[in-house]
């Protein structure tokens, strides 16, 4: 066994059950934790496949961001997880029947598969062997130049998203007092001060 | 990417820029005071596009690498969805001023949903499907909870939600067997690897499932659960647009996958569609039988129509696509103008979509009441309306597809359906004394519903050559 191959095994096998583990564990908190642990795993996979800018973006991306994202909002969010899960509990053998069903027949499909002939020759079609060109080079020929048409309906289908959480969600609240940085900032003695003169035993009145 | 490809989408690249426009005019701008103007130039800004997208000639030409493909089949069904889309915008618009539902992103996500459905009729590969397909939904999901202070609305937009999100993963899950089969996602790809005329099992099972997915998007049974909560629980203009353009986008991209990526395949899938089709306008005619509320009755009635539409689909022929599309543009117009008179239902400034309100209409609002028994009377597919036209060319082709038991049924499901449309025209003209209604009709609203009664009445002559067109776009779609 070569070291690559080790090395696949390992974080193959970290991959697999640290996914199961986000989903077994009973602290939310654990469940963040284990799927941290999966993302750097599969880090590890990709750079094994020679695509180490893609592990590099996981590790920043997701690991940096959107998994420590995920910790504060399983911390500050006041969910009883346990309490759902006894609710999801009660399907759980229906579930499990349709999913053994749907096994065994896509068993029967994987038994039979086949492929075009063609199929592996268009599979490698769009994208240039890895040691021909950089990485990030081939990834940006595909996003910016074949799939641009794509690239652009994916940034729109993000922004409907935008727009439909705030549409949904903000509320213009009014009766409240906000910050209002430059009327702080432009405040001075001038405006923001009144000098009284009082005059001894009668006070302002 | 060459400059071609670019002029090949700029009425898609247009619609784009206007919908980025009108946000930020609006977020900038004038927030909710600016959305009517914003609704009435969104509205303009669709016909347009219709007239100029409708009087474009020309072959069929594909771009960036055959993701997107424009040919005459695209171009009669995105007439038709922005056509559509403006007159259901248009007669929405004195609905939602009069209940504070008027926000200036409403407009901006109709025209974002119009684009998704723009680029799913022109997609010519399974991503391109999926990013206009995704685009249109989530536009959908977010109108449909528009109105969040209301339990219903809420409920509708997040059961919507959630059946969509599942039926997408059924779709992309058919969407990578395909590719896992045919090792490529452009349609012209997977035509090549489906050849022979016996799917091997891996496409096989990718069909099913991209069937499924689309079945959900049409509301076809046993898909449609979500439909009659959703119609009912959405603000009735966006229950209107829901029963409009989507359909024709989803119907429209149902066809052109079966067709451009499955073609030779036809006897498989016919099956299935069959199935469908049958299943869709038998539960379509006997649940719409119970309903009390016109918009829950709607949503059965727009499953039996797709039914309908499913069969010419189902007859896998170029007189069954052009039959559909023929259908499609006749079901649109009965909608648009039922709905501008639904929109109108109200009872001391409330709106009612109660059936037995509808009582004795045809004394106080003769005008509106002829309109809708013409438009419900076409809706059944009474002769010598011209929804009678649109079953009949259906059925016509499914005949001549040797799929008479199909076609058998189809006339057996149209004359239980006729049922609850007669229904609501007795209750019009026969019904009894009751609390009636007593709202005022909008000018657009009584102009759509005054337009889409005489549309069912003079179309008759030639159906305004429609059959020309849809013609030349089945022909464009089966080769």
């Amino acid at each position: 066994m070569t070291i690559a191959a080790l090395a696949f095994y390992a974080f193959g096998i970290t991959v697999v059950a640290s996914g199961l583990l986000v989903v077994l564990a009973r602290n939310p908190v654990h469940s963040v934790l284990w799927l941290i642990l999966a993302f750097i795993s599969s880090a590890g996979l990709f750079v094994l496949l020679g695509a180490e800018f893609v592990a590099m973006l996981l590790v920043i991306v997701y690991v940096g961001a959107v998994a420590v994202l995920f910790l504060f909002v399983v911390m500050m969010l006041d969910i009883d997880f346990a309490a759902l899960k006894a609710e999801m509990a009660k399907y759980v053998p229906l579930a499990a029947l349709i999913a053994l069903i749907l096994m065994m027949q896509m068993a029967l499909a994987y038994g039979a598969w086949t492929t075009s002939e063609v199929a592996d020759r268009l599979r490698g079609a769009p994208a240039p062997a890895p040691a021909e060109m950089h990485n990030t080079r081939a990834l940006g020929m595909i996003i910016y130049d074949r799939y641009l048409y794509l690239f652009q309906a994916a940034g729109l289908i993000l922004l409907v998203a935008m727009i439909g959480a705030i549409v949904l969600t903000l509320r213009h609240r009014t009766n409240i007092k906000r910050q209002d940085v430059l009327a702080q900032i432009y405040r001075d003695p001038a405006t923001a001060m009144e000098l009284k003169d009082v005059k001894p035993g009668q006070g302002l009145g | 990417m060459t400059r071609a490809d670019l002029i090949a989408v700029l009425p898609e690249a247009l619609l784009a820029l206007f919908a980025l426009t009108a946000l930020m005019w609006g977020a900038f701008g004038g927030k909710d005071r600016i959305a009517r103007p914003l609704l009435y130039a969104t509205a303009a800004m669709l016909a347009l596009l219709a007239l100029w997208i409708g009087s474009a000639g020309g072959g069929a030409s594909t771009a960036f690498g055959g993701m997107f493909v424009n040919d005459a089949f695209a171009r009669f069904a995105k007439v038709t969805i922005l056509v559509a889309a403006a007159a259901v915008l248009v007669m929405g618009e004195d609905f939602l001023a009069r209940r504070d539902l008027l926000r200036f992103e409403y407009p901006v996500l109709v025209a974002l949903a119009v684009l998704g459905m723009m680029m799913m009729v022109s997609a010519g590969d399974l991503m391109a499907l999926y990013m206009g397909l995704e685009l249109q939904s989530l536009a959908l999901y977010v109108i449909a909870a528009m109105r969040r202070d209301s339990l219903k609305s809420t409920e509708a937009g997040l059961k919507y939600f959630v059946l969509g999100a599942l039926a997408s993963g059924l779709l992309l899950y058919g969407a990578s067997l395909t590719y896992g089969y045919a090792g490529t996602t452009t349609f012209a790809g997977i035509l090549a690897a489906v050849r022979d005329s016996t799917l091997p099992l891996g496409l096989l099972f990718g069909l099913v499932f991209l069937v499924a997915g689309l079945a959900f998007k049409v509301s076809a049974v046993p898909f449609h659960m979500w439909t009659p909560d959703v119609y009912e629980g959405a603000p009735t203009p966006v229950t209107a647009f829901f029963a409009t353009a989507p359909k024709v986008g989803a119907m429209a991209l149902f066809a052109r996958l079966l067709h451009d990526a499955f073609g030779p395949a036809g006897h498989d899938w016919g099956q299935i569609v069959a199935f469908l089709a049958v299943a869709s306008m038998f539960l379509g005619a006997v649940a719409a039988i119970g309903q009390r509320d016109i918009k829950r009755l709607m949503a059965y009635s727009s499953i039996g129509h797709m039914g309908f539409a499913l069969v010419g689909l189902a007859a896998g022929s170029a007189t069954g696509v052009q039959a559909m599309l023929v259908y499609l543009a006749i079901y649109v117009t009965m909608n648009v103008g039922v709905f501008a008179f639904i929109l109108s239902m109200e009872r001391d400034g409330r709106h009612v979509t109660d059936i037995a309100s509808l009582s004795l209409l045809a004394r106080a609002e003769p005008t509106a009441a002829l309109a809708l028994l013409i438009l419900l009377f076409s809706l059944a597919g009474v002769p010598p309306l011209v929804g009678f036209f649109a079953k009949y060319g259906v059925l016509v082709a499914a005949v001549q597809a040797d799929m008479v038991w199909l076609a058998l049924a189809g006339v057996i499901a149209s004359v239980i359906g006729a049922f609850y449309y007669l229904r609501i025209v007795y209750l019009m003209y026969f019904g009894q004394e009751g609390e009636g209604l007593d709202g005022a009709m909008s000018w657009s609203q009584r102009a759509l519903l005054v337009a889409a009664a005489a549309v069912m009445l003079v179309g008759v002559v030639n159906l305004f050559g429609i059959e020309g067109p849809a013609a030349a776009a089945a022909a464009a779609l089966v080769r």
